[in-house]
């Protein structure tokens, strides 16, 4: 190109002007298309449900229905505490106490997974972490793994009696949802 | 090949026709005189039978979406209902479900010649990749319409496989989280996520059609590779497509259809899984989750990698270095014919697809797991050490010097 550079005239600033315009326009408007497969807001509604607890007898689990997700309610008996609160933390593949009622980095220690130290009533996403089966337990005569938790049938994942993971591929502890004691025998999840 | 054309217009509507659109030269020039090499084999028909069951797949899809309900909680009664109430329901069904494992079956058989031959080599390299995409979104394509049914495996097999996505948690947290929910459109696998995967089956098809056009495009450009891998060079290496390879191609589109009727109407139910007849239950998962055949080799590879994330980057790795294959592959020669150690490391790595298919159906566990980890092991040397290094060692065999010689007999030049 022997063409010297000129200052640009004032039909480069109108397509540049418009390019631009319509570049942004193009972008901004991609969201919406994007945004509509997010969760909707009838979905987002059901996001808080109370649980009344009274009729759990205690070595008993029952599974609620959580935003489309199984919550594990289980009502501990003194012997599984005590194996959940004899782990040391150098056994727990995930040190972390993955209770979204508290701060993250908390360790995961017993008294951790639980809700104001109310240690009978253990609350769980009934989620694997690996890839998302429902871990067996919950039913008298299932499958509780080696650790006396749950046990994941699909890849053989082991959590124990505070649903830590303990062996197998799965990552992460499963979660303690956001939840609190409305009375003594009623708790709120979401 | 850019030939000059050579069609003439029969008569006078014809050739106004032909001023205007000239498809009828189009149909002419690539699928009637289009000059193909002389020698190919029956391998050469499964891009023929591949057509054939995309049109299978299209037809009977869009006469399933007239029945089917994309509904949480009518879609698997919906699809009982088909099965029982809609006339010929029961056939449009079968042929749809069995027609994508045969479309999966020529595919295989597809890439593999192709492999064999080195069909993906300069210049065909655009042709090749093209391939792969269309491989891609059959897989997408197939994925989606088995969840439709909306049974035990449908649905725990979308949450585990879109929960793969959750991995990408480990590098960025929550990341993975919000890609998983923005897919089901709520916190777990349900009536939204049905919705959108319903959606989806539907576009897909006519993106590989789309894609089928630019493959036969670029296809048309060099032409057709042959068994000899040799360029077609005289008028003596060639014949037209009409009717040479429109009967070849028929013919065996037969042989095809009557392996396809055989799963259609004596084992309509033998290559899927009778948990599938389960409703879709959210609190419970079966207790083995196993995908389709035609998807085992990969699942083997997910699930030999012990860790989360690595697993899915070996997974997505697996598929997507095909991609990369006429630049791993460092030899001049196309045809395995002329490639001595090749031939072999070539029949270990069909070995190791089909192994790796038998492990992807049993438990990850014990000697299961192992040979999954050899196994695992020798599909990405194969394509990243073996590839690369044998173009530089081997030593190719002495070639014919066109397709005619090799058709005659001819002794190549040097041989003994």
């Amino acid at each position: 190109m022997a063409k010297k550079p000129t200052e640009p005239n004032r039909r480069d600033f109108m397509t540049i002007a418009a390019a631009s315009f319509a570049a942004v326009g193009g972008a901004a408007s991609i969201w919406p298309f994007i945004d509509q497969m997010n969760p909707d807001a009838s979905a987002l509604s059901l996001a808080t449900i109370e649980v009344d607890l009274a009729p759990i007898e205690e070595g008993q689990s029952i599974t609620v229905s959580w935003r489309g997700k199984p919550v594990f309610i289980r009502h501990r008996t003194g012997k599984e505490i005590e194996e959940a609160k004899g782990v040391k933390m150098e056994d727990l593949p995930d040190p972390d106490a993955r209770n979204e009622n508290l701060k993250d980095d908390t360790p995961a220690t017993d008294i951790n997974r639980v809700k104001d130290k109310n240690e009978k009533w253990l609350v769980l996403v009934g989620i694997c972490t690996h890839l998302g089966c429902i871990p067996k337990g919950q039913r008298i005569g299932d499958a509780k793994g080696e650790y006396g938790g749950w046990f994941c049938p699909c890849h053989g994942s082991h959590y124990d009696t505070a649903g830590r993971i303990r062996k197998g591929p799965a990552p992460r502890n499963l979660d303690v949802p956001t939840f609190e004691f409305v009375s003594d025998t009623k708790i709120k999840i979401g | 090949m850019a030939h000059e054309s050579t069609f003439t217009p029969g008569n006078r509507l014809s050739k106004w026709f032909d001023d205007r659109l000239p498809i009828e030269r189009m149909m002419h020039d690539q699928f009637g005189v289009f000059p193909m090499p002389r020698n190919l084999n029956y391998l050469w028909t499964f891009g023929g039978i591949l057509t054939f069951f995309l049109v299978v797949q299209l037809l009977t899809g869009i006469v399933l979406a007239m029945h089917f309900v994309p509904h949480e909680t009518m879609a698997f009664d919906s699809v009982e209902h088909i099965m029982r109430d809609v006339n010929w329901g029961w056939l449009m069904r079968y042929m749809h479900a069995n027609g994508a494992s045969m479309f999966f079956l020529a595919a295989y058989i597809h890439i593999a010649r192709g492999m064999y031959y080195g069909s993906y080599k300069a210049p065909r390299e655009i042709l090749w990749i093209l391939g792969v995409l269309i491989f891609v979104v059959m897989m997408a394509t197939a994925f989606m319409g088995y969840s439709l049914v909306w049974g035990q495996m449908s649905f725990w097999a979308v949450t585990v496989i879109t929960n793969l996505f959750s991995s990408l948690d480990s590098i960025i947290d929550g990341l993975g989280t919000t890609i998983v929910q923005w897919i089901w459109g709520g916190f777990s696998v349900g009536n939204p996520t049905l919705n959108r995967l319903y959606s989806l089956h539907y576009l897909l098809p006519f993106v590989i059609c789309g894609l089928v056009v630019l493959h036969i495009w670029a296809l048309h450009i060099p032409g057709s590779n042959n068994p000899t891998g040799i360029d077609i060079k005289t008028k003596s290496d060639s014949i037209p497509f009409t009717p040479y390879y429109t009967v070849k191609d028929g013919f065996a589109m037969c042989v095809f259809v009557m392996l396809f009727a055989a799963f259609v109407f004596y084992a309509p139910n033998y290559l899927g899984h009778p948990d599938n007849y389960v409703e879709a239950n959210p609190l419970a998962t079966p207790p083995h989750i196993v995908p389709e055949w035609y998807f085992l080799p990969y699942y083997a590879i997910l699930r030999a990698i012990p860790d989360k994330l690595f697993g899915v980057i070996a997974f997505a790795g697996s598929i997507s270095l095909l991609l990369f294959l006429p630049w791993l592959d460092t030899s001049k020669v196309r045809s395995t014919r002329y490639r001595p150690i090749y031939k072999w490391f070539f029949a270990l790595f069909m070995i190791d697809v089909v192994v790796l298919g038998y492990l992807g159906a049993k438990p990850p566990e014990g000697w299961y797991l192992i040979i999954g980890r050899l196994a695992t092991a020798y599909y990405f040397a194969h394509l990243l050490l073996v590839l690369p290094l044998l173009g530089w060692i081997e030593k190719p065999s002495a070639m014919p010097g066109s397709i005619t010689d090799d058709v005659l007999g001819k002794k190549p030049a040097g041989a003994k």
